[in-house]
């Protein structure tokens, strides 16, 4: 029911909108968002295809949960294949776009094709119309939300584009929507550029509906609740945001610093979720000026915040000093501890940039790490950087790379390749943490060994949010584990995985599995659809999109050799901390995970797998 | 006691869950475009401001009705729109100085906060305690009626 | 204390149940000139297009809602005002003796010096029983002609344009509801009500009525002869003050009330569409015939009778309307004011339009057009005189950002 059963294809090379049914069939097997737009993409795409070529398709879409009110119900995705990594991409992302969409009535938008000039697309409910952007191209994120606001004469609309980043061609250029949330990783912003498609604007007045209301409310009552009673869901997020974790992450010895050097970082204090708290000497108020919440979410786990008026980033320069979206814990780590920053007004700064430019935080923020590494070791040099001395902890560099990257200017255009491209021309590929191309998030899988497995089997390369075994390693959540073994790591790894795809295609947030399981989930969306949807056969159906994805990657060219991780965590071991002589042991892990996951040694899913599946 | 809905704008982290319960409520289906409460999001500012009718006592609503569709629920206090009187006229959304009885162009009537009849749905909603139903000398209505009285057409004197 | 209300339109009914509970002891009289209980004009264009039965219009819908609460209810059309004996003589003869008098007794319309508007099919639509007079002449494939497409013209126009028939309405003046819309917000209405159906004709009079086969055939001074089953005339409308002419009280356009809502005799009041009292945005004094200003006016009026002091800050002139299924509205000094900044929002292609003017930084007048989200803030605006300080530069940027900037400066 809490589907709208209609996809809006837009088939950006003749200008057309048109309203198709949803596949029925494939939304019981792939429920929605992540999982069914992924199936589209199977059928519709050639995996080998030029990820930014007119080829490729571009998909937004929402979940059955999507617009309800179940918690966190703002929940929306991106995915196409990626050019950063050639691997399936699907990037989520929250605030109030994607309710907007599904209210407007639309399960999914379907981008096709490449339009020669500049457009957006306008849609009011079923009306969807593309219209010139030419004026809008080279705008900010933040100056097109104001254009399309004024345009409408409708304060009401929401949108979702790309900055400049998207525009010039930044290999990780974010989707942001509402200003400062973003479906930011793999690039999805930079196939939206190559479409030539600079934004969307919705407004929804049609509403959501469920199949069984009475069953729904008591169900998403009942999660609420228990969001509301959990510690990290209902006191950590709310008051620290994913912030609360920098300090944690860094005593676990397991934040990755200076590039992946070293596995503790000394300024973890002064840039993480309390720092963001404290009263700053020269204007008596905080960073964090409030949290925010995302459409329908109780946790509020978003930071807003405002940068010192008299810090050399913004001083003079009123634009910036306002209240705007403020460092998670992914952005905090990748600006301030991969490079060694340790001011945390100016990595605030670079954060708004990622937003107003329409980058993504971690891919940036671990490529200039690099880049500073590759400086270090003497691989670049300033005729290459135009003199910027990209040293570690250099605050005014990395401010001046920030900017330049997502402008296309400079050494910017280097850095706007990402590390893995980077590092291979200036003849370093081993400096480069990524693993399929992406930059690796805030995990030091030397500290974390679930974290190895996790980057390495991602289909979307490195990536936290597809097995965020951390709650178990770190958290204790379900369960506690050693962080420091790589015994049972592959089971839970994939349990991760396929309930993480449960959350990605039903449009909430995998927050909330901090505090709800499977058997609450079930409910909601048993409430929700038709059919019987039980804990069983979601997770099923979790494994069966994750094999998907797998498949497409495959068809790719993608083979088990790239399910590795950088050499660094393989071969260097962290010097400091809990984890101290450890690296990552992945080989442990590998061969027990593809077996648990039905695969061959070959890291290719069984044809017994796959009739399992019914894929 | 009459009870008021009491709004701390500062607690509003801006979910717009108070909007899904409300629509659900009144027309069965999510959709904040058909809340009788609305949450105000002033970006730049980084704040979230739920608005609704405040059951101002000039009801400069139900005044102005010339089909006498608008009327005080006695037990709650609040002005209650009949959607069988209603005729559609929309003067009382020019009348109200709120801004917070509004057109339904589906129903082509108009819509109002009712309290939903003494259990607002948004305040049980709310995760936050941005919104709650408390008794109506505590919760600060004198604020709200500041502006009732600067938009008032003469009743200032009379107190 | 003995009161009397004479016309029991909006404003009187309200001046009536205010004085019954502000004067507890006091003997309230309303006087009704019409056959109908009292009913609501406004309500009139929905009995013609039959969504509702003519009982749907009453002004009040409880059982007894006079009488059975302490007001006494006569009906009767007052003819004579002798203030100084405080006597009023109905036309049947009866005598009322009155320490407070209310005149409330409205307006009426009027018809220009025309040929053959005295013919049967030409109608007004003013009361209650001339809309059951047009209901049979209107629906599906009947030809209607109205004149005039002011305020009341316009919502006319829609009943009759809804009920089917080949709709035609004629302006005088180069726009639409000229006394309410500027030039392009009137063609914007025009232009949707001909993508309605509605043959549209402005800068254009009739000159002359006649009757032609069973028919009435209209020439206008644009060349064209229209044929038509029924003519509407809606043209206009003058103050029903008559009957106290001989009284010795100040008229002008009205009976001229002060901020009291008092007239020139101490004990007589007028409320309503008959009363040129105060108006907020000029300072000076007018007849706003508009369903808001009546009931004000009676609230107030009945209030100061009742022996309260209570001062009106004047009645502020707004519209709100529905052509076709386009609303639009207007506020106050929608013409700007000297001096003033103005900031405006066209977009044709929505049918959407809106117009800021502002004193300094204070928000005068408006209108607006295809949208009624929060509408009513434009009132808070205007008549709270609330400072616009930093909103101001914003609304001139982006007019339709009005309500935003209400509930920011109003909601700490
Ligand atoms: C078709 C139509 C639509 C309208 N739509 C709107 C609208 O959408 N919005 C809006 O704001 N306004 C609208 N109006 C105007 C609004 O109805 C009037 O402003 C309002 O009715 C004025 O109220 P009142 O009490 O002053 O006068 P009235 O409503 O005119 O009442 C006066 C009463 O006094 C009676 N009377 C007159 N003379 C005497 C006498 N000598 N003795 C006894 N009784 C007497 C009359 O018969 C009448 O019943 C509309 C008017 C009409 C005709
Ligand atoms: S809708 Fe407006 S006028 Fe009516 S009771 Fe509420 S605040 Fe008062
Ligand atoms: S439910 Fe509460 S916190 Fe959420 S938007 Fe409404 S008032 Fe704010």
């Amino acid at each position: 029911m809490a589907l709208t059963n209609k996809v809006l294809r837009v088939n950006l090379s003749n200008g057309t909108c048109e309203s198709e049914a949803t596949n029925a069939e494939w939304a019981k097997k792939y429920l929605g968002q992540r999982g069914l737009a992924t199936k589209y993409m199977v059928e519709e795409v050639d995996p080998k295809v030029d990820a930014l070529s007119a080829d490729n398709k571009l998909i937004f879409a929402t979940g059955p949960l999507t617009g309800t009110a179940a918690p966190t119900s703002g929940r929306w995705s991106v995915i196409t294949k990626s050019p950063l990594t050639g691997a399936i991409a699907c990037s989520n992302s929250g605030g109030f776009f994607g309710a907007e969409m599904k209210n407007a009535g639309w399960d999914m938008i379907i981008f096709e094709g490449k339009s020669d000039g500049p457009v957006y697309l306008d849609i009011t409910n079923d009306q969807a119309e593309l219209k010139d952007a030419s004026n809008m191209w080279g705008k900010t994120v933040w100056e097109t939300e104001d254009m399309l606001r004024e345009i409408r004469g409708d304060n009401d609309i929401r949108c979702a584009s790309i900055g400049p980043a998207g525009e010039s061609g930044v290999l990780f250029a974010a989707v942001v929507n509402d200003k400062d949330r973003a479906a930011g990783r793999s690039g999805v912003g930079t196939v939206m550029g190559s479409k030539n498609l600079k934004a969307i604007a919705v407004r929804g007045t049609v509403g959501t509906q469920v199949g069984d209301a009475m069953k729904f409310m008591q169900a998403a009552g009942a999660a609420k609740q228990i969001l509301a009673d959990n510690a990290v869901t209902g006191e950590g997020l709310p008051t620290y945001g994913t912030q609360v974790l920098m300090n944690v992450i860094n005593e676990t010895g397991a934040l990755p610093t200076r590039n992946a050097n070293d596995v503790q970082f000394e300024g973890a204090s002064k840039i993480g979720g309390e720092a963001m708290h404290e009263i700053r000497e020269s204007d008596g108020q905080a960073n964090l000026v409030s949290n925010n919440a995302c459409f329908g979410c109780p946790i509020s786990c978003a930071r807003i915040s405002k940068i010192d008026p008299e810090h050399f980033t913004v001083k003079g320069r009123p634009e910036y000093q306002i209240n705007s979206g403020g460092l998670e814990y992914e952005s905090a780590w990748s600006l301030g501890a991969a490079t060694g920053v340790d001011d945390l007004e100016a990595l605030t700064y670079c954060n708004f940039i990622c937003n107003e430019l329409g980058m993504d935080p971690i891919s940036l923020g671990s490529t200039i790490a690099a880049a500073m590494d590759l400086y270090k070791e003497g691989a670049i040099t300033d005729e290459d950087t135009g003199g910027m001395k990209l040293e570690f902890g250099n605050t005014k560099a990395l401010v001046a790379i920030v900017e330049a990257t997502g402008r296309g200017e400079g050494f910017g255009v280097e850095i706007g390749q990402g590390s893995r491209r980077m590092c291979e021309k200036y003849g370093r590929p081993e400096l480069s943490m990524t693993v399929k191309s992406q930059e690796f998030p805030a995990y030091d899988p030397r500290g974390i060994q679930g974290m190895g497995l996790t980057y390495a089997t991602s289909n979307r390369g490195a990536c936290h949010l597809r097995s965020y075994t951390v709650a178990s390693e770190v958290l204790g959540i379900p369960e506690k584990t050693d962080p420091l073994t790589p015994d049972g790591k592959a089971g839970l790894v994939k349990a991760f995985q396929d309930a993480t795809a449960v959350v990605d295609s039903s449009g909430t947030c995998i927050f909330t599995t901090f505090a709800l399981t499977m058997d609450d989930i079930a409910p909601m969306i048993d409430a929700d659809l038709e059919g019987d949807w039980s804990s069983e056969t979601l997770m099923e159906l979790g494994e069966r999109v994750w094999n998907l994805e797998r498949k497409f990657n495959m068809d790719a060219g993608l083979t088990a050799a790239d399910d590795t991780l950088p050499q660094r965590l393989l071969k260097e071991a962290a010097k400091t901390g809990p984890a101290k002589g450890k690296v990552n042991e992945l080989d442990k892990m590998l061969p027990e995970y593809y077996e648990l996951r039905g695969w061959t040694a070959d890291g290719v899913p069984s044809n017994e797998t796959l009739d399992r599946l019914k894929l | 006691m009459v009870k008021a809905l009491h709004i701390v704008v500062d607690d509003c982290t801006g979910c717009q869950q108070c909007e899904m319960a409300c629509s659900y409520k009144h027309e069965g289906v999510f959709n904040p475009a058909k809340s009788r409460i609305k949450v105000f999001e002033f970006k730049d500012q980084g704040r979230s401001v739920p608005y609704t009718c405040t059951q101002c006592s000039d009801a400069w609503c139900m005044q102005a009705c010339p089909v006498d569709a608008i009327s005080v629920n006695t037990q709650t206090g609040a002005k209650e729109v009949s959607g069988d009187l209603c005729v559609g006229c929309k003067v009382c959304t020019i009348a109200c100085p709120f801004g917070t009885i509004n057109y339904n162009h589906t129903s082509g009537k108009v819509d109002k906060c009712d309290l939903c009849g003494g259990e607002p749905a948004c305040v049980e909603i709310c995760p936050t305690p941005a919104l709650t139903f408390i008794d109506a000398e505590t919760t600060g209505m004198e604020k709200m009626r500041y502006w009732a009285e600067k938009t008032d057409q003469g009743q200032t004197a009379q107190t | 204390m003995k009161h009397v209300i004479v016309g029991a339109g909006p404003a009187g009914v309200t001046a009536a149940e205010t004085l019954r509970k502000a004067d507890p002891d006091g003997e309230v009289t309303l006087v009704g000139g019409e056959a109908d209980p009292p009913y609501g004009r406004m309500a009139i264009p929905y009995f013609l297009i039959g969504n509702i039965a003519d009982s749907g219009t009453f002004l009040r819908k409880s059982d007894d809602p006079y009488d059975g609460q302490g007001i006494r209810y006569v009906q009767g059309i007052a003819e004579d005002l002798a203030a100084d004996d405080g006597k009023l003589t109905l036309a049947d003869g009866q005598q009322l003796d009155f320490d407070k008098l209310l005149i409330s007794t409205g307006s009426h319309p009027i018809k220009p010096p025309i040929d053959g508007l005295d013919l049967p099919a030409v109608h007004h639509c003013w009361t209650l029983q001339d809309a059951r007079d047009i209901c049979g002449l209107i629906g599906e494939g009947k030809d209607v002609v109205l004149m005039g497409a002011g305020f009341i013209g316009c919502i006319i126009m829609e009943a009759l344009a809804l009920s089917g028939s080949n709709l035609t309405v004629i302006e005088a003046q180069d726009r639409m509801v000229p006394r309410m819309m500027n030039k392009t917000a009137g063609d914007m209405i025009a232009n949707w009500c001909r993508s309605k159906g509605v043959n549209v004709m402005t800068s254009a009079k009739v000159t002359g009525v006649a009757e032609d086969g069973g028919k009435l055939s209209i020439t206008v001074d644009n060349g064209e002869t229209l044929p038509a089953d029924l003519l509407v005339v809606a043209t206009g409308v003058r103050s029903n003050m008559d009957f106290a002419s001989g009284s010795g009280i100040d008229m002008d356009i009205g009976i001229k009330v002060d901020d009291h809502l008092q007239s020139s005799i101490n004990s007589i009041y007028a409320a309503g569409d008959v009363a040129q009292g105060p108006d907020f945005s000029t300072g000076g004094w007018d007849v706003h015939a508009v369903q808001p200003t009546s009931v004000d006016h009676g609230r107030i009026a009945a209030l100061n009778m009742a022996g309260h002091d209570v001062t009106y800050q004047g009645s502020l002139n707004m519209n709100v309307l529905d052509t076709v299924g386009l609303i639009s509205c207007s506020f106050g000094l929608w013409q700007g004011v000297e001096g003033g900044d103005s900031s405006e929002k066209v977009d044709t292609a929505n049918s959407r339009y809106t117009l800021l003017n502002f004193d300094g930084d204070l928000l005068v007048g408006a209108v607006t057009l295809g949208r009624t989200d929060h509408i009513g803030v434009l009132r808070g605006l205007i008549q709270s005189r609330i400072r616009l300080r930093g909103w101001k530069d914003k609304l001139m940027e982006d007019p339709n950002l009005f309500v935003e900037a209400y509930v920011d400066l109003t909601r700490t």
